[in-house]
Parts: structure tokens; sequence; C-alpha cells
């Protein structure tokens, strides 16, 4: 068991380190520090504290198990309706560097039926990956939870990978979860940073958390392998494609039936939009200003404009002028599209959660004061039902649409 | 019917600020709340017992002071609260978090339906209700948006699930664990007589002893991750540029800057 330790003889009871847990786990009782429970032992505290009387004991844990046989890097090849998923290639980008790091293969782990592996295998070789991992059955056409772990675990465990990368996605995160528990693995979740440690080759997986406020980098103990995460699309960058390249596929059968799988898909009914929040290059987001639904019209044209999805802020969602499905923020999407567009947003910490990361973000707002002109690359103080319909009309003249 | 529903005591993160000084969050003054996602799994067990009829079991995992999302249970309409809190399970990670939230549902007599939110909005996860689901052996069934049916008698369940490009309708056995999204439902503002039962309510603490758990995997002991750092974001170093003049002017100029990023097409 990990300890922190506060010494009652040399606390001072100057409260430096209260401020610093991210987690406020520290307060102050009788003049001196106190920590709780919920501490995570992250030492946050103890480089702060002047008088040095923070201690982190950790416990080495001891290793029980040979690690030395989990190699490689592997990414999973994820495929909704017939295509491999973008993420899929983001992740064989970000997993050479990896393997490259560590000396070690960069593979593929795919599951399909076995009349659409070999396309996808291809589309995962011709991104970078020198072996693709197959696991074959009618019953993976389709994705769900039951047939995906276990796809998954067999493969782990039969081929004992050091690395396992996942897209957080709707399905990496539905199975992954299993997947570890099922292997005892680590895993964690949402990454946007991935690395090397230099000396202990161990996987530094860098995330946000508290929406967004703070980054956190997460370690495996090194008796737990695979590691593995999920991460965030549109994040790393896409590889070159390259279909002259070759690479070994290796095939497994999946030994489970139609009767072992306790869920069925009944439909599957497709969004009407035509471009997704997900996968959208450019945003244009609406918040509480919009006043009605109808309202939103004026950004429909200049989505269609830009060829960009439509988003809208909280405020906007729970009044009922747009539904949830295109709700950007904390409790709604996390979004990176190249352009964010917010429009009569205020930019609260929530929304700013979804979308701070995009590349450019542009704010439109009557209000100088609002917080979303904090992180926007280009404000305009302004009516918004003046602005749009005018930046629109000029788009589609620089455009000739 | 037996409905158990877990949630997490977060903090307030509309309030959360950055000491520009120190690079930390302040916490001080940050109010705690019940997970948001948490309140609308909350909300559909009501729904779900009001209909099926039943009980409701609301469980939580975190420090003594947890015991506060579980009086703004009592005070919805949940029948019965338990409080899961040990010096032990502190240092958690998911997987130890997801076991040690199996061992409680499993000492509580277990449950036909288990109701998570999707994820908790202070570390965004979204991998303690699927774990909790494997360490039980039961199906799981995330983002969900709806529960179109429900037979406790045939024990199946029929739900609508958000993904990235429309909707799945799909059809599950009992027992199985949802994790629900924000769109299901409106959760109900507390009740006058519930406030006051939840005031007289003594709330048990469960330890770790008490639900069986096993050392080796609760706590720090039993999770395979720890956080090695903790940083602020770099801010966005861009240097925002406000657009000035009319809005005529200023739509032109943006026009210029939004056709030099080449994303425009």
């Amino acid at each position: 068991m990990a300890e922190l330790k506060i010494d009652v003889e040399s606390c001072t009871g100057c409260e430096a380190c209260i401020p610093t847990c991210p987690f406020g786990a520290l307060s102050m009782k009788d003049g001196i520090a106190e920590v709780d429970d919920a501490c995570t032992f992250c030492g946050a505290c103890v480089d702060v504290c002047p008088v040095g009387a923070i201690v982190l004991e950790k416990e080495e844990k001891a290793a029980s198990a040979d690690m030395s046989a989990y190699k490689d890097v592997w990414a999973f090849i994820e495929h909704e309706e017939g295509r491999v998923s973008a993420v899929s290639f983001e992740l064989l980008g970000e997993g050479r560097k990896l393997a490259d790091d560590l000396g070690c293969r960069l593979c593929g782990m795919l599951f399909a039926d076995a009349g659409a592996a070999p396309e996808y295998a291809a589309e995962a070789v011709a991104h970078g990956a020198e072996v693709v991992y197959v696991m074959e059955s009618p019953l993976l056409i389709q994705y769900r939870t039951d047939p995906y772990a276990r796809a998954a675990v067999e493969l782990i465990r039969k081929y004992k990978p050091e690395i396992v990368l996942f897209g957080a996605t709707v399905q990496g995160r539905d199975f992954a979860g299993a997947v570890a528990t099922t292997l005892d693995a680590g895993l964690t979740a949402d990454c946007t940073g991935l690395s090397i440690d230099p000396e202990t080759k161990f996987l530094k997986q860098t995330r946000p958390a508290f929406g967004g406020n703070i980054m956190a980098t997460i370690l495996d103990y090194p008796q737990y392998r695979p590691q593995m995460a999920t991460v965030r699309p549109k994040v790393f960058a896409l590889p070159p494609r390259d279909p002259s390249r070759t690479g070994e596929i290796i095939t497994e059968t999946l030994q489970m039936t139609e009767e072992e799988v306790r869920t069925r898909i009944v439909e599957f009914i497709k969004g009407e939009e035509t471009v997704n929040l997900p996968d959208a290059e450019i945003i244009v987001s609406g918040g509480r200003a919009m006043g009605s639904a109808e309202n939103f019209a004026v950004l429909k044209e200049l989505a269609d404009v830009l060829k960009a999805a439509v988003g809208a802020s909280r405020a906007a969602v729970d009044a009922g002028w747009i539904p949830y499905k295109h709700q950007v923020g904390q409790t709604g999407r996390t979004v990176r599209p190249k352009i964010y567009v917010a429009c009569g947003i205020s930019g609260s910490v929530q929304h700013q959660a979804g979308m701070k990361t995009s590349d450019v973000i542009i704010a439109v707002n009557k209000d100088p004061d609002a917080p979303i002109f904090q992180i926007a690359t280009y404000g305009i103080v302004g009516d918004l039902f003046e602005v749009v319909p005018l930046l629109t009309r000029e788009l589609k003249k620089h455009l000739n649409r | 019917m037996r409905i158990a529903v877990c949630i997490k005591q977060v903090p307030d993160t509309a309030d959360v600020k950055i000491n520009p000084e120190t690079n930390t969050l302040i916490r001080e003054g940050v109010a705690s709340i019940t997970n948001p996602f948490d309140e609308y799994a909350l909300e559909e067990a009501l729904l779900l017992r009001e209909k099926h009829g039943g009980e409701v079991h609301v469980v939580s995992m975190g420090p003594p002071q947890a015991v506060e999302v579980l009086k703004s249970a009592l005070a919805v309409g949940a029948d019965k609260v338990h409080l899961v809190s040990d010096r032990a399970f502190a240092g958690a990670d998911t997987l130890a978090t997801a076991y040690a939230l199996a061992r409680t549902i499993e000492h509580i007599g277990g449950a036909d339906l288990i109701l998570c939110g999707k994820q908790a909005i202070d570390g965004d996860t979204a991998q303690v209700g699927p774990g909790i689901a494997t360490r039980l052996g039961i199906p799981q069934l995330t983002y969900v948006s709806k529960v179109a049916e429900l037979d406790p008698e045939k024990k199946t369940i029929r739900v609508e699930r958000m993904l990235e490009h429309g909707r799945e309708i799909v059809e599950s056995s009992l027992p199985a664990l949802l994790t629900v999204v924000k769109d299901i439902n409106k959760p109900r503002p507390p009740s006058l007589m519930g406030i006051k039962r939840a005031a007289r309510t003594e709330i048990p603490v469960l330890t770790a002893g008490d639900i069986g758990a096993d050392e080796n995997r609760i706590g720090l002991k039993g999770s395979p991750t720890w956080v090695s750092k903790i940083f602020t974001p770099e801010a966005r170093s861009r240097g925002g540029e406000m657009l000035k003049g009319d809005p005529r002017e200023a739509v032109s100029t943006l026009v210029d800057r939004l056709m030099d990023t080449k994303f425009v097409k």
C-alpha cells in the first residue's frame, strides 16, 4: 500500500499544499494538513511543501510474472458499415513511433468475417501494420460487445502484445473496458498523448481530466501487461497510405456461437445529417443567443456553405431547440474540428471542455466579456443574426457556391 | 425487479478554476455534486420502478462525505442506499473501482438491472460500467438513450444506443448493466417528503471487509495503473485576434483569415 504521510511535527500549517491537490484530498485540521480517502498518491503536494513535511511512500510491487514475453505494439482496426474507421489509421501512425522507440513490430488487431477481412487487413498494412492478427467469424461482421471482447481476449492471451491501442470511439470505449477487466490489465481512457519513457521503456499515457482543466500522465505497473489505452480520435495525424506495402496476416477463428452472444441488434437507424459531429472538419455551433429552434436555420445555411456539421451548447439543447446528439461539451460530445465557429455561445468551462482543442476557434458574441473570446483565434463582437448571414454570403462569393 | 444504480460524487467542474501563479486547480469552495450522468441513471431506475414495480438500490463508493449524494438519491425516491467507504479503497483506478462496486452489488443481493451514467465528469473514463458488467458476468449496454421495452417475466430488455453515426436498437437478456446518456430522461427534483426522509435516514457504511473484497484487488494494490504526473494543459498560445470595425469589415477580415487556413475548401 502506498501512503501519503504528513509529519505533524514539521508541518507549519502554511496551507501551501491544500490548493495543489487536484482531488481535494487535503484539508486543515487543528492547524496541520490532513489527507483523506480521495488521495490518489499522485504526489502533486509533495514538492510544494516548503518544509518537506509531506512524504509519499510507495511500496514497490513485486513482479509476479515474466513480462518479457509481452512484445509488439498493437492497434485495433475498427470498421463500421463496411469501412475501416480513420481512427484506426491514426493509431497505426502513432503506434509506429512507439514501436520504433521500443524496437518492436507494429501490428493490427482485426475482427471480421472471412469475406471482409482481407480488404480491411490490406488497408491496415497500407497504413503501416507489419503484421495483422485477424480473428474471423460471421459473428464479427457487425460490432457487438461479447464477440469482440472474446476475440480480443483470445488474441491478446495467445500473442501477448506489450501495448494495445483502441480508438476512443463508441466501439473502443464499449469493449476495451470489458477486455481489460477480463485480462486484469490496465486501461487508460481517451488519451491525447503517448510516448515511451526512454529509461524504463514503459508507455506514458497522457489524458485530460476534470473537463480538460488538468492533464494526467498515467503509467502501468510493470507486472501488468499489456499496457492498454483508448486514444481520442483526430488527435494524431493520419499516416500516408502506401498500397505497395506488404505485411504478414495471421488468421484465427473465433470459437463462439450465436447462442453465446447475449445481445441482438434489432436495427441500426442512420443519422439523417449530411455531416456528423464526430467526423466534421468544421463545426458551426449555436448557444443560448439562438433564441429558438427556427433560428438554427441561420447556422445551417453557414454550415452548408462550409460543408460543416451543426453543433450546440447545452443551453440550446436544454431549451429544446436542437436534439442532444448535437451537444458539444462536457455532457455532450468532445470534438476537435479544424474550425469551430461558436455563435452566441458564452463559453462555459463545460462547453470549452468539449471543443477547446479545435485548431481554429471563431467566436461571435454580443458580450465582449464572454469567456469564449479568451480561447478564440478570431473574435467578432456583434449580433450573430447580423454577422452570420454576412459571413455566409461572403463565403459563398469566395467559394463560388 | 431489483434495480441497482451506481453514483459518484464529483466536484462541480463549473467552478474549477486554475491558479495562474501555481498552475493548479483551485479547489476551495468547489461544490461537490452527484455526477450529472448518474442522475439520469437514477431517474431511469425510478421510472422503471414506477412501471414495473420493485426496488431501487443506490450504491456509491467514495470518502465519507459521499454520503451527501446518497442523501440526494433518497430525496428523489431511492428505496435503499449503500455507501462503500474505506481507506483501503484509496488510489483505486477503474479496474479496482469496478471490482469493489461489483462486490458491493453482490453483497446487497445482486440486481436484475444495473444502471450507471455513461461516465463521470471528473475522470471521464467511461470504464467502470463495463468493468462492473464483466466482473459480474452480465451483458452491458452502453450509451443508452432510451429503454424501449423491459419484460421482467421473460427477463429481456430492448434499448436504443446513441452511436457516432446513428442509433442502434439492441435486445439483451437480463440481468444486464446499462450506461446512460443525458438524452434519456429529465431527472425529477427532490420531493419535500424525500428530503425529510433523507434527513432522518442513517446511512450505514460498508467497509472492504463487509463486502468481502480481496485486499489484493482493491485500492492502489488492485490497480494496474497509477498517476505519475498531473499538470495544467498549455494555454492556447495563438493569441486571439479581435476583428474590429463594423460587422461588414469584421466579416471581410474573417473570410480572408479563413481562406488563409486552407481548411475551407
